[in-house]
């Protein structure tokens, strides 16, 4: 154990400064999006539509952060979009018939849940490769929730249940103050905990995170796990906002969410990359797709972006590593 | 003396077939179980159309198992039929030329197959982000040309070629039966098969014999692409339709009919009969499913923990060995 914790102790100084130096060059080029938009149209930059990005950005990011400890393991979560989907319906049915939109909320937590512990335990124990396990994840998921909703529409909650997320608070959406709670206590959770700092190191050298002592299978469960979780966080927030639960609710958030961990600078190959990172990921993807929309570009042009982004920031990643 | 080496590779390809084909036994089982559970199960008119009916999967399932013992994936297969089958409809409605329309359901698979080659080969990017991007560029390319509308008005000659029929066998049987014995071949009895083995097998063994293998994976995902352009054609002509969400997710029945089949995600060990009985598989629990009236979202579930157990006892297997 004090073997890892030695480990872990050096392993942020490197990471930081590096990481450090990427992070500026993010926040630089949300910076410029956010003049070219201003410049473009003159309805990007108002109260209402800055309010707007954030609150999308905050739908995203719950998806992507628990996506991101994921991705720093090496593995990654295709099901996330499709855990909305079920997660939503349940909890949607479970408001409904009981009137509590506690009981609900805490059904789409426990939902998203078990079904990254799902995930985990197949990646983990089964060593089924992550890609595809939870790829038939995702279809088993959308099986489930097609045939649980019959074609179906729940819609109407209670107000006070809306509040998460359509309500303000001090003149800012409440999702927004979500994300900055998360944002935090992701970092924290990442950064300056022993599990945090083994999660990276699982990423950068399995092998040799095994050899030192840390309980690989139980931490690679925990990740799933999480990420299951803020699935089922999105859930709650998207359910919330829209007011209503289909069977198809969440189902294009998959390839967003990936987009969002990559641009903010994680590795695909595991160890590298940052929850703070995939904030201002999920922040340069809303701002290019709100720009769009302000642009009136068809919607339908945002999968091929989102797709093409995702291809180049992987691109990009790869450029680095060979560099370095 | 290489020459040699090359031509024992083949044999040594088939050597490696899992002991006990555990697909042989789900398809059986299945067949056996909806004989049972269903009274129209077993008749002549019904095991035809399940063979009709999986052929389309057959020539995706097909160059999957290829790009899958690359250690690769295409998750982008369904979505480049989609759009292939728009395309082909859009330019069949415009010019009554069967022939154009396929040439031109033939290059988008190719420019999409050359896309995701050149991503996973040359650029290096893992194949299930990398065809999960053009996925989504497919995707938005389908809805794009379509402007979210079906393609309608399919000349007859199209809807034949689903339809018709040679000799009394349909034509989707025919056309299934000689992409799969030319998969056979391709595999089993050309260096292009051999290589592939070597590609998820022992890549350093080809850089070491000379051979560039960057181009070879290109042109396994083209494969791809051009096979999700010829199923588009019967897509289309089985549908009457050119529609922008026709095959979305007909990968996963692709990928899920190879892992069924026993080709492994992880040493380039594959079995192009096991695919075939793995796509019979699929076509089975469908059909089957379908004649006890059980929704295509349960079916899809099935097929899902299917898939995971197969790539469990997968990876049980490679534990032993």
């Amino acid at each position: 154990m004090s073997l890892a914790g030695d480990i872990s102790a050096g392993t942020p100084r490197i990471h930081l400064s590096k990481d450090m130096q990427q992070l500026i060059y993010r926040l630089l080029a949300a910076g410029l999006l956010c003049v070219a938009l201003s410049v473009a149209t003159d309805a990007f930059f108002t109260t209402n539509n800055i309010l707007n990005v954030l609150r999308q950005a905050s739908l995203l990011f719950f998806l992507a952060s628990g996506l991101t400890l994921v991705i720093l393991t090496g593995g990654l979560d295709l099901s996330v979009g499709a855990n909305i989907g079920l997660s939503a319906c349940l909890a949607a049915t479970v408001i409904k018939a009981t009137g509590s939109p506690a009981l609900g909320t805490l059904t789409g937590l426990a939902t998203g849940c078990a079904i990254g512990v799902c995930n985990g335990l197949m990646v983990a124990k089964l060593r089924i490769p992550s890609f595809i396990a939870t790829y038939g994840m995702l279809w088993v998921l959308h099986g489930l929730t097609y045939y649980y909703m019959a074609g179906e529409t729940i819609h109407g909650f209670p107000p006070g249940f809306r509040q998460i997320g359509s309500g303000y608070f001090l003149g800012i959406p409440i999702p927004v103050y979500l994300m900055i709670g998360f944002l935090i206590a992701g970092t924290v959770f990442a950064q300056r905990t022993v599990w945090g700092q083994q999660i990276y190191a699982i990423g950068a050298n399995p092998v040799a995170a095994r050899l030192t002592g840390i309980p690989v299978d139980r931490r690679l469960i925990l990740v799933y796990a999480f990420s299951g979780a803020m699935a089922g966080v999105a859930s709650i927030v998207f359910l919330a906002r829209l007011n209503s639960a289909e069977g198809d609710i969440g189902e294009a958030m998959t390839l967003p969410a990936i987009a969002a961990v990559l641009i903010g600078g994680a590795s695909l190959f595991g160890g590298v990359g940052s929850v703070f990172g995939t904030f201002v990921g999920a922040l340069i993807l809303t701002l290019v797709l709100n720009g769009m929309n302000l642009l009136a570009v068809n919607s339908s042009w945002q999968p091929l972006v989102t797709g093409v982004i995702v291809i180049f920031a992987v691109w990009l990643d790869m450029i680095g590593r060979k560099r370095s | 003396m290489s020459d040699h080496a090359l031509s024992s590779a083949p044999g040594s390809a088939r050597a490696r077939i899992p002991s006990v084909p555990g697909v042989a036994v789900a398809l059986v089982g299945l067949s056996v179980l909806f004989a049972v559970a269903s009274p129209g199960f077993l008749t002549a008119g019904n095991l035809s159309n399940i063979l009709v009916q999986s052929v389309i999967l057959l020539l995706l399932a097909l160059p999957m198992t290829l790009i899958i013992m690359t250690e690769g994936l295409d998750l982008s297969m369904g979505a480049v039929l989609t759009l292939a089958s728009l395309v082909l409809a859009l330019i069949v409605v415009a010019t009554q030329s069967l022939m154009l329309g396929l040439a031109g359901a033939l290059c988008v698979g190719l420019a999409f197959g050359l896309t995701n080659g050149w991503l996973v080969a040359s650029l290096g990017i893992p194949p299930f982000v990398a065809t999960l991007g053009t996925l989504g560029a497919a995707q938005g390319l389908a809805l794009i040309v379509s402007d979210g509308q079906s393609v309608v008005g399919i000349p007859r000659f199209v809807r034949l070629v689903y339809s018709g029929e040679v000799a009394g066998i349909p034509n989707p049987i025919l056309i299934g039966a000689g992409f799969y014995a030319l998969f056979h071949v391709l595999l089993y009895h050309t260096r292009f098969g051999t290589y592939i083995c070597a590609l998820g097998g022992n890549r350093e063994a080809l850089t070491l014999a000379g051979v560039k293998w960057k181009r070879l994976l290109i042109s396994v995902y083209m494969l791809g692409g051009a096979m999700a352009g010829v199923a588009a054609l019967l897509m289309t002509a089985r549908m009457n339709a050119g529609h922008p969400t026709a095959a979305i997710g007909m990968e996963f029945d692709a990928i899920a009919a190879v892992a069924l089949g026993g080709t492994s995600f992880e040493k380039g060990n594959g079995w192009i009969f096991g695919t075939l009985m793995g796509v019979l598989t699929v076509g089975v629990l469908r059909n089957g499913l379908n004649l006890m009236a059980v929704p295509s979202s349960v079916q899809v579930a099935c097929i899902g923990v299917l898939v995971i157990f197969a790539l469990f006892l997968d990876g049980m297997r490679s534990k032993k060995s």
